[in-house]
């Protein structure tokens, strides 16, 4: 991803409505984001255009991808891997 | 350097609640106004505000604004001032039927009415029992309030500027508002909007301390700007806490949990809460709470490697239970705490949630200042709303719902008071020649430092002094030593440096911008802490305990009297609390128990 395209996602998910996702995708961006396929890195961009309810909700895993985000499920299989592994 | 100058009857910064609710008077009135705002408008720190709005709407039982009122009087330990207060009850009945008109989706009784739920601190008859106050859209309630307002606004064609960070005030030499400066984060661009009506709306200032509930935005751009600009900051002394949220994270955990059988214990295991509250215990009321939470851990029984926490144990607990009666606490422990709350502990300390104080406002929503003995001489061109602002109505202490009622009145005061204005006809006031001067050298500063500070590291020791020096529950020496270490801090804020020296989207930069921001409100809370020798709502000193002649700790004789810090030298004056309602009789000074 060019530098520029990498910041603007980058100030996207570190200023977001909720405090939970502010340090959920911090956390993601610092370890785990570089391992993503470029095809899942395009699917973490359009996943963090969502509403903050509705992305929280995947990720704390209160609520699973509909049919139309299938190619949303590897990317919030990571994060919220991420989240837990990183938390301790 | 030549600046390029944008030119609107209006500019609005922050596009949360309060900014969007002026902008869409601003626009309605056919006045061509922006709207600039960090982030899209509808990710501001709003959409966080889950338990709805509170009007006496009387849907689901007999209500009364005075009722609302008298709640809100008690509930600010009687530092609001009653005027604003009695505007802001008696209009919520009409603000929230335009919130309604505007599409906002409420939740409703069976024959179509808005529902309404009850609220902690809101009661019917003058304290007598809970009344049916709050208004809400499941639990999305602001969520909903920013998208009826945004497609309000862009149906009245209000200009949105996105990803931009206002700089600095711009004032002329005497002392009017003209407009702002800004930064387009995509290019870096510094512009100038030349106005003839500002609005600031730029929400709290929560990540002064080290565990906030506030998401990472919430930076108090506004109260910095206003501070650089001589305006001095009211009240600052006074901020929300909640007993228990996630150590290091700040997430909360529902209160909830103890009411389940969660208890508090210290780095002995000690269930402490049985020294301070022998019968309640952990169910004691939220203050009592706090306050034990910080005894233990200031006494050096926290836990952890800076013994700074408590832990929060529900390990005896069913886990079924812990599953069905507290959803969601397994994740948010797994999540934010690294913890298994079945098998461990929760890290937890009192984290701050709301600030009651902020830029000086009329209930116009007009900001004002003292001049010549006057202490609320207007300050020409420039109106605050919402949660930057201090108008004053949550005083002390703030009841829940207030908060979204607060930014939905003052945001429409404050538009409705600047189309007034410039109905009255006044031309654009010539910009200053240099009128971006001030945010240019700031910005060139940081970009050219060399061996200064780091911006994290600064920020960290920032939030650790207030934290540690000025949280929920205050001590005459942490607050006297309080002030000597967040002045230190202030000059390493005042040296940062940045490694990123790009135009574009750098984050580095706007995050060393943000951080000139909050050590202004950080240095105005401290310095208005440790001169308040009571304690009022919020504000709970060791040293001015509850005493028959004084209790609570609250000395009305000497402290019933708004605080003024001026960020320009450090001086703190005072002014009258507003006991005069607009219509009504005063609510009578007695002491606040629930």
């Amino acid at each position: 991803m060019e530098r520029q395209d990498y910041e603007r996602l980058r100030w996207r998910c570190i200023r977001r409505a909720l405090l939970e996702l502010d340090i959920t995708l911090t956390r993601f961006l610092d370890d785990g984001f570089d391992q993503l396929t470029e095809e899942e890195q395009a699917a973490f961009v359009d996943l963090v255009a969502l509403e903050d309810h509705d992305l929280w909700y995947l990720i704390s895993g209160k609520e699973e991808c509909n049919e139309d985000e299938a190619r949303f499920v590897p990317v919030v299989e990571k994060l919220r891997k991420c989240s837990v592994r990183l938390a301790g | 350097m030549s600046i390029p100058v944008l030119k609107f009857d209006a500019v609005i910064v922050g596009a949360g609640g309060a900014g969007l609710r002026s902008a869409i008077q601003l626009s309605e009135a056919g006045l061509k106004t922006a709207v600039l705002s960090k982030v899209f408008p509808t990710r501001s720190h709003t959409v966080a505000a889950q338990g709805g709005v509170a009007a006496s709407l009387g849907n689901s039982e007999e209500d009364h604004w005075h009722w609302h009122m008298y709640d809100t009087v008690k509930g600010s330990d009687w530092l609001g001032d009653q005027d604003a207060i009695e505007f802001m009850v008696r209009k919520a009945n009409e603000c929230v039927v335009e919130l309604e008109h505007y599409g906002m989706p409420f939740d409703r009784t069976d024959d179509g009415k808005i529902y309404q739920r009850p609220f902690g601190g809101h009661m019917s008859n003058f304290g007598e029992k809970p009344v049916r106050r709050s208004c809400a859209a499941a639990d999305r309630t602001g969520h909903a309030m920013l998208h009826a307002m945004y497609q309000r606004n862009v149906k009245a064609n209000t200009q949105f500027f996105v990803e931009w960070m206002a700089l600095d005030l711009i004032r002329d030499a005497e002392g009017h508002v003209v407009g702002v400066t800004a930064m387009e984060m995509e290019t870096g661009q510094v512009v100038i909007f030349h106005t003839r009506a500002t609005i600031f709306a730029t929400g709290g200032a929560g990540r002064i301390f080290y565990s906030s509930t506030n998401a990472f935005i919430n930076t108090g751009d506004g109260l910095g700007m206003a501070a650089r600009a001589g305006i001095p900051l009211e009240d600052m002394e006074f901020w929300q806490f909640h007993p228990t949220g996630v150590a290091g994270a700040g997430v909360l955990i529902t209160e909830g949990v103890r009411g389940e059988g969660g208890i508090l214990r210290n780095a002995n295991k000690e269930r402490f809460m049985e020294r301070y509250a022998p019968n309640a215990k952990d169910l004691a009321s939220r203050d009592v709470v706090s306050r034990a939470m910080t005894t233990e851990i200031n006494e050096g029984r926290g836990c952890g490697v800076n013994k700074d926490y408590v832990l929060l144990d529900i390990t005896h607990l069913d886990p079924n239970t812990i599953m069905k009666r507290l959803p969601g606490i397994r994740e948010i422990g797994l999540q934010f705490a690294g913890v298994d709350c079945i098998k461990e502990p929760l890290p937890v300390v009192p984290t701050c949630h709301y600030q009651m104080g902020g830029i000086p406002t009329h209930y116009s929503g007009r900001v004002v200042t003292p001049q010549n003995g006057d202490y609320n001489t207007v300050v020409p061109g420039f109106y605050a709303a919402g949660e930057c602002a201090c108008a004053s109505v949550h005083g002390a202490n703030r009841l829940g719902t207030n908060s979204l009622l607060d930014l939905l009145v003052f945001g429409k005061s404050a538009g409705d008071s600047a189309v007034e204005d410039l109905k009255a006809g006044k031309a654009h006031r010539e910009l200053p020649k240099d009128a971006a001067e001030k945010s240019l050298s700031r910005i060139s500063a940081i970009d050219n430092r060399k061996g200064g500070a780091n911006v994290h590291e600064t920020r960290l020791a920032m939030q650790r002094t207030m934290q540690n020096h000025a949280g929920v529950f205050r001590f005459g020496d942490l607050l006297k030593s309080g002030v000597e270490k967040i002045l230190e801090v202030e000059k390493a804020a005042r040296e940062l440096e940045i490694k990123d020296k790009s135009m574009a989207w750098n984050t580095a930069r706007t995050e060393a911008l943000e951080m000139e921001n909050l050590i202004e409100v950080a240095k105005a809370t401290m310095l208005s802490a440790e001169a308040r020798k009571e304690s009022r709502g919020a504000h709970v000193r060791d040293d001015a305990p509850d005493t028959p002649e004084f209790p609570n700790g609250r000395n009305d004789a000497e402290w019933l009297k708004h605080t003024l810090f001026n960020p320009v030298d450090n001086s703190i004056s005072y002014k009258p609390v507003n006991m005069q309602p607009l219509t009504v009789e005063p609510i009578a000074l007695k002491t606040r128990s629930y």
